[in-house]
This record gives C-alpha cells, structure tokens and sequence, in this order.
C-alpha cells in the first residue's frame, strides 16, 4: 500500500470539545473559520472522534440520493474499525481538501464518488486507527502491535484491556500520525459489501432533512425570476406598477438574465411576477422550432461529420456485404426535473459571501460566485445542503443557478433565496440534448457483422464551458460515449458526430451520452440480431467474446429472466446490455401493449457488474431508480420548442413515471474482485432499448424514437 | 389573523387569504418537511392531512384552512413510531428523499382507511406523488409491510 502522505495529515490536534480531530473542522453556521495559529491549511478532513465515541465523518460529496452519506462512511468505519451505530455525517464545506482525489475541484458526478474516494476514505480510517492504537498503547505502555481495534475499542487481548475510542481521542489528537497504513484485506470485511441501512432515512421520514429550499436565515427575502421566454431574449420595457402593488412584494430589478421581484416570501414573490408586464426582444432564437430543428439534424445526419473512430474500412465492407441494413434513430431534449426546483439562498456582505444550496460543483460554483460578488474564493463560503434530486442538473460548467443568485443577492442588498418554481424548472433550458442517429451496417453470409456506419448529430455539452478544451478534433467524448468504444466485435467501425449549436442550452443528464447511445446501439444490434435470423440474447453473447464483462452480466440477467422460457400471452421479453462510468449492467425488460399503443413494463431483470461494492442495498436502489429514471424518458418525457418557446411547463405536460406504471424489478449482483466502478447512472442506459426490444418481439414493430408514441405502436 | 390547528396545537397567522397552506406551513409555521414541488397539484410532494384527509397544500388557500386540523409529515409521530415511518426505514425507502413527506402522508391516509391495501390500493392512493429517484417499489413493500405490522400488533 502507498504512504498516505504525511503532509496530509498535518492538522492533527485537539476538537474544541475535546477528541481526536484528524484534519480539520470547520464549524458550521456562519463562524469564523477555526484555524490553529499559525498552521496552514492543509487538511484531509474527514474524521472527527468526540470523547462522546460519536464518530463524525466528513463528506465532500453531495447527498442526492445516491447513498454517498452512508457508502463513503462505510468506507471510513471499515478500516477504523468503528462502531457503525456510533457514525454520523457532516456536508463539507468547500476547500481542495475535498477536491475529487486526482481532479482538482470539489464535485459530485459521473457516478465517481465510491471509487475516486475509496483508498482516501480507507486510508482516513486506517490512520485513524493507527493513532487510537498508539494512544492506548501509550497509556497502557504496551507494545502498539499487542493492541487491536474493533468496533469503536481498542483492545489489549493479554490482559483484557479495552478503552472506547472516545477514551482514546484526547491522547490521539497529541501524537503524529503514521506515515504508512495498511488497510485491511477485503476478505476481512465487516462493513463493506454488506447491505447496510442509509445513515439519512430517519431525518427523510420525519420532515427534519434540509434541502436546499428548507434553509432560512434571519430577515431573508425571497425572489423569483421572470427569464425571456425565449433563450437569448431580454426584456426591452418592464411594467412593474401592478407587480409593486402586490402585498409583500419588496423590490422589482432587472438583472442580466430577466426581472426579478423580490418579497417577503414565496407567494408574494410569485403573484408579484405574474403581475409583472414585460416586452421581450426575442433576439435570435425566436423562430426556433424542434420540428424544424430535427429536419435539420436529420439532413446533417446524410453527409459525413467529424470523425470519431476509424477502424478498418466501413464504407468498403458495406459495399461488399452480404446484406444490408440502415436506420434513422432520434430521442428529444430532456429536462432533469428533480423534484426539489432549483434554488440558492446568498447572504452577501461586504467582506464576505455566505451560500446554501444543493450542488455538485462546489469549487466552480465557489469560484463563480466570488467573481459575480467581487471577492475572493476564500471569502466564500458554500453550505451544500441535501440535494432534492441532482441528475447532473446541479452540476453546471457556467455555475448558472449560483452566478444568478448572487447577482441578485447584490441587487437586494438583505439575504435573499432565489427559488425557482416548476415551470421555471421545465423551461430554463440546460437539457439533455436532442439527438438524430444515422447507421448503417453490413453481415456476411452468417449473419456477422462485417460493418458498421454510424453518424450522430446532436449538441456538444462541453463546448462552450470551462471544460470546452476537452473537445478535440471537433469530438466531444460524451456526445459518442457508448458507440466510439463499441464492445461488440464489428471488423469495420465508422464514428462521426456532427455538434450543431442551436442556441438551446444543454447539459448531462443522468448517464450523459450513453442515455443516447445505449438505445441506439442496443436497438441497432436487436435489429442486427433478427436480421441475422439469430436470437438477440446469442447474436449478443457471440459478438461479445473479447468482453467478459459485458457477457457475465448478460448471461447473468437472461439467466435470472428466464430468457428463452415461454411468456404468458400478451407479453414480450426484450435484453440489452450497456457499460458505462466502469460498471457493466444488463436489463431484460417484460411488456405488453394495449390496443391504444400503450405500453405496459411489467417486469426488470437487472444483472451489474460495477467490480468491488459497498453496499449492495445501494447498489440494488441505484438501479431501480435507475430504470425508472430511464423509462419516464423511454414512455413519457420530451421538450420541445416551438416559435423559440419551450411548450412543456410542468408535470401535465413533461411527464415522469409515475408508481402505478413502475415495474417489478429485479436487481443481481455479480460477486466480483476487480476495482470498484460507479453505479448512480449505469442503471440508466439499457432500460430504454430492453422496452423497445421487448416491444418489437411483442409486436414486430421497431421503436426508433423515444418516447416511445402509442401511435408508432398502433401502425402494427 | 387566520386560527387553524397544526400538529394538535393551535396556531394563529398573518397571511394573505390566497396563500397557500404549503407555504404558510413552510414559511410562516417554519414546518419545511411539507414541499414544493409543482405548485399544480401535480407531482404530491406538498401533501398534508387537513382534518383527515390527504390533500394537496399547494392548492388549498389559507383562508379555506381557517377552524380546521392540519397534519404535517412533522406532525405524523414525535418518535418516528408511525408504522409506515418504521417500514420505511426497515425498506431503506428514501434516496433524495424530498418526495417523502408526500409519500408518507398519501400512505398514512391509506393505511387509516385500508387496514390491508391491495396492490391496487396502493396505486389508486399514491400514484398521484411522483418519485423523479424511483423509490417505488420500495414504497409499495413498504406500505404492506407497515400494514403487516400494524395487523400483527392488533392481534
């Protein structure tokens, strides 16, 4: 094991109230921050053991509801041998001794929190540990590797001594650190990989859990913002006369992004908005349409764009095939729709600027609202609260929702809460993009892939944003994620993408590309696999030789699906497989179809392979949610525009899954020893062409958009 | 002043007649763990029990809560004892968990009504609140679980 470097480590001391603090607290609440004299800042903040044997984990990411406030301290307690009962979670605040280890910046995204994080938060534990055992060994004036540590004691097993770990904290905060740990073999495990209970369902079952919208401080306004319907619009003549006459309302500001009406609270900031009568200049996105928009793409689609992947040659191996096949694939802009709108509450002052809200880019977010506010990041101060649903929404490049709200925070000059309603929400752009997929693909004799031809059009997320040098060679990675590293063995692989910029903002949403590229891919290769006269779940297995992975979790799923086994009547069984963010996951999808065209999942089977876990519990929720994530996409949700104005506005329109319509699922894990992989969005990708395959089996009718439309189905 | 009682206790608030109850409970009462979700009675999460019945707080004038009981999910148990809070913590229910005040008070109601709800039952009752994490599977087990424990203590 590597040296948990020493330097790390460096604020080693005492807590306020007594015990063991490794690295650094900083309290909450608006304190001054708590430096020793004299010391630098150089913390690896994570644990903090009071004499109460309470053990306080630090968790630099954010809790959205992927479990992360309890897998990151399963982490820790494992190698400090903690009492699990005794563990509790604090938010970190912003400092790069939460950065993501290798990244440089504190963010929570791309289902990386388990696996950038375990070796630190194991190491946090084990130095912990270590510390403890020298303390007591010091006490007792025992040979430190006579001692040993379980469940929050260390014990002297020769003479039956045991003192708790919060015995213990005073004296480990006196003494170095270790310069090496070693961690404990995974075979010794009490706590990883076991299904263990989130340590925040209590506080979620009884209304005392704070997301970002719960947060109030003294004298705070509310605010709510009137953006041009149109992205790129600005107001040209604001009336706020009837808006100033609403009771409650405090003040009308046209900051660069629309007018903002402030008040005492949410509802008079509501009606003083829908009182406000503004003329927009629409600029130059007022005749934007997705109608038209996806003719657009759809042409784009026929002439060659920048090339992704060249491997062999397609184009030859297409002409000399022995049969054929093409296909036009599309999906719409999709909006994240957490439940908890976006909001953020800034108490600005002269010399400093404080901020609650739920985010997963505290360093970028930190950084933006210090150049909006004229301060230094250090004079920022950011409060991650509990997230009501992320998705990638609240992990923005342009730090958006932060920016806007500590703009207005200098307009109002009081402590303010900018909230955004539904609509705002629905209508505030930053979507999945929408995207038009063209393939084309040649077997052989046997029903062999000989090639494959693949032109993808759709918006680049990072183009534009801080990360926009990511792009290379006209390639942004996430717009081909999933179809660039094809798994299946295709001799002849062509990749191009053309990134047209509409005008339209857009972002990841949960599983970015591969929220695209799975339902094409997986749809294309069923289509491949009847072609061929083969069953989909062989042609796959077949062509995924070289992909162990691929095909354990697709054997595994079919097996557990009972794939091949007859079906009641009425129903259809669809498979598909997809790896993404380091984890392999097949899902085989059950469903029936009304005569209206309406489909019905009845069932999911799901097999992950995401390498070593932490807890299978999680692991299982990450992926039922996943799948309903992915089928409210797969039946229900869509944006589009029309005359520059987005037509959906809330729930009645941009529909979600809802629980009747949730299906029965089924989530297996496949025992494995490899080096842990993410798990937030895996779960995501293959549910939409598992339901489309399952249809087509069903029906004989093959989805090539999504949602999924009763009348595409009716046409059977 | 309108009077109302929240929680069995009795409360007096300066509002505007129109205000919702979502956020006079949230904003006026400090009761936060009641939410905001679609302001349209449309997704659930604002759901409350108002002399009994679950109801969408986000649609109820303040002024139309006037003399009457309101319970919030605050309100549900001091002790997190409830039947269904125990099951959904056994089912390990909640991710981001801000749909589940909604879900919890659409079941409570449910479960006061049907002491042994069907699957049916259950989607009838709570299809309204939606779930953007996909905790639904657990919130069916956790319904039948909760259902199970309370038959089981009556015996």
């Amino acid at each position: 094991m590597s040296a948990f470097a020493r330097r790390d480590f460096l604020k080693v001391g005492a807590a306020a109230g007594g015990g063991l603090v490794l690295g650094f607290h900083l309290p909450f609440g608006g304190e001054a921050v708590a430096q020793a004299a004299g010391k630098p800042f150089a913390p690896n903040a994570f644990i903090r053991i009071g004499t109460d044997d309470q053990v306080t984990v630090v968790v630099a990411k954010a809790e959205m509801g992927q479990g992360v406030y309890t897998s990151l301290p399963m982490l820790v307690a494992e190698d400090l041998e903690a009492d699990w009962s005794k563990v509790r979670v604090e938010s970190a605040p912003v400092d790069p001794a939460y950065n993501r280890p290798g990244m440089g910046m504190q963010m929570t995204g791309g289902s990386s929190s388990v696996w950038s994080c375990w070796e630190q938060m194991r190491k946090a534990g084990a130095t912990a540990k270590a510390m403890l055992i020298a303390a007591a060994a010091a006490t007792w004036k025992v040979d430190p590797s006579s001692l040993r540590a379980e469940k929050g004691f260390v014990i002297h097993d020769a003479s039956g001594r045991r003192l708790s770990f919060g015995a213990l904290a005073d004296t480990a905060a006196t003494l170095p650190p270790p310069k090496d740990v070693v961690l404990k073999d995974a075979k010794d495990f009490k706590i990883v990989g076991k299904p263990t209970r989130r340590l925040d369902t209590p506080e979620k079952v009884n209304g005392s859990a704070q997301f970002g919208l719960d947060v109030s401080v003294p004298g705070m306004l509310v605010a709510l913002v009137q953006r041009p319907p149109v992205f790129g619009g600005r107001a040209v003549k604001v009336d706020d006369t009837k808006t100033k006459a609403v009771p409650g309302v405090v003040a009308v500001g046209q900051p660069s992004f629309g007018v903002v009406v402030v008040a005492k609270g949410f509802w008079a900031a509501k009606k003083g908005r829908d009182a406000l009568q503004v003329q927009w200049d629409d600029g130059p996105n007022g005749a934007l349409s997705t109608d038209a928009l996806r003719e657009e793409f759809r042409a784009l689609a026929k002439t060659p764009g920048a090339v992704a992947k060249k491997e062999g040659d397609a184009a030859a191996a297409l002409a000399g095939a022995a049969k054929r096949l093409e296909a036009e694939y599309e999906v719409p802009y999709l909006a994240h729709a957490m439940m908890e709108p976006l909001n953020c509450l800034v108490d600005l002052r002269p010399d400093s600027c404080e901020i609650w809200t739920g985010t997963q880019f505290q360093t970028m977010d930190r950084a933006a609202a210090a150049e909006v506010a004229g301060l230094k990041p250090e004079q920022v101060q950011i409060h991650t609260t509990l997230l009501g649903g992320g998705f990638g929404r609240r992990a923005t490049p342009r730090s958006d929702f932060i920016r806007e709200a500590v703009e207005i925070a200098k307009l109002v000059k009081a402590p303010v809460k900018v909230v955004a309603t539904r609509e705002d929400d629905i209508k505030g752009g930053f979507y999945r993009p929408m995207w038009y997929d063209r393939i084309g693909a040649g077997l052989d004799a046997s029903g062999s892939p000989v090639a494959w031809a693949h032109t993808i059009v759709g918006q680049s997320i990072l183009a534009g944003t801080p990360f926009g040098a990511m792009v290379r060679d006209g390639i942004d990675q996430t717009s081909v994620e999933g179809v660039a590293n094809l798994a299946y063995a295709v001799p002849n692989l062509y990749v191009d993408l053309y990134s047209p910029q509409p005008g339209i903002p857009v972002l990841w949403w949960r599983s970015v590309g591969h929220s695209h590229t799975a339902f094409v891919v997986e749809s294309f290769i069923d289509e491949l696999a009847h072609a061929a006269g083969k069953d989909p779940f062989e042609y796959r297995r077949g062509l995924l030789a070289h992909h162990p992975r691929h095909q354990g979790v697709l054997e595994l799923a079919a097996a557990k699906a009972g794939w091949g086994k007859p079906l009641p009547a009425g129903r259809g069984r669809g498979i598909a497989v997809h790896e993404s963010f380091g984890s392999w996951v097949a899902q085989v999808a059950e469903v029936s179809v009304t005569p209206r065209g309406q489909v019905k999942v009845h069932r999911v089977v799901a097999a992950v392979d995401c390498g070593q876990y932490v807890n299978p519990d999680t692991i299982a929720a990450q992926i039922e949610g996943g799948i309903a994530f992915g089928l409210s996409a797969a039946l229900h949700s869509q944006i589009t525009l029309k005359g520059g104005r987005v037509v959906q506005s809330n729930f009645h329109d941009y529909e979600v899954l809802r629980l009747n319509e949730m299906p029965e699922v089924e989530v297996h894990i496949l025992p494995s020893g490899e080096k842990p992989g993410g798990v937030g969005e895996p779960g995501v990708p293959p549910v939409a062409p598992a339901v489309a395959n399952a249809v087509f089996a069903l029906t004989g009718v093959r989805v090539r958009r999504l949602p999924i439309r009763p009348e595409d189905l009716k046409k059977a | 002043m309108i009077k109302l009682t929240v929680n069995r206790k009795p409360v007096e608030v300066e509002a505007e007649p129109d205000t919702p109850l979502l956020w006079v409970l949230r904003e006026n009462l400090g009761l936060t763990g009641t939410k905001y979700g679609c302001g349209m009675a449309l997704c659930g999460a604002c759901t409350v029990h108002v002399e009994g019945r679950a109801t969408r707080s986000c649609q109820l004038p303040i002024s139309a809560a006037a003399g009457k009981s309101v319970t919030t999910i605050e309100g549900l148990s001091t002790d997190l004892g409830h039947p269904l809070q125990q099951a959904w913590i056994a089912e390990d229910v909640p991710q981001c968990g801000y749909c589940q005040s909604g879900q919890l008070m659409a079941a409570a109601e449910l479960l006061k009504n049907n002491s042994k709800p069907t699957d049916q039952d259950i989607d009838d009752a709570m299809t309204g609140i939606l779930c953007r994490c996909g905790t639904y599977c657990r919130i069916r087990k956790a319904v039948h679980r909760a259902a199970n424990a309370v038959a089981g203590g009556a015996r």
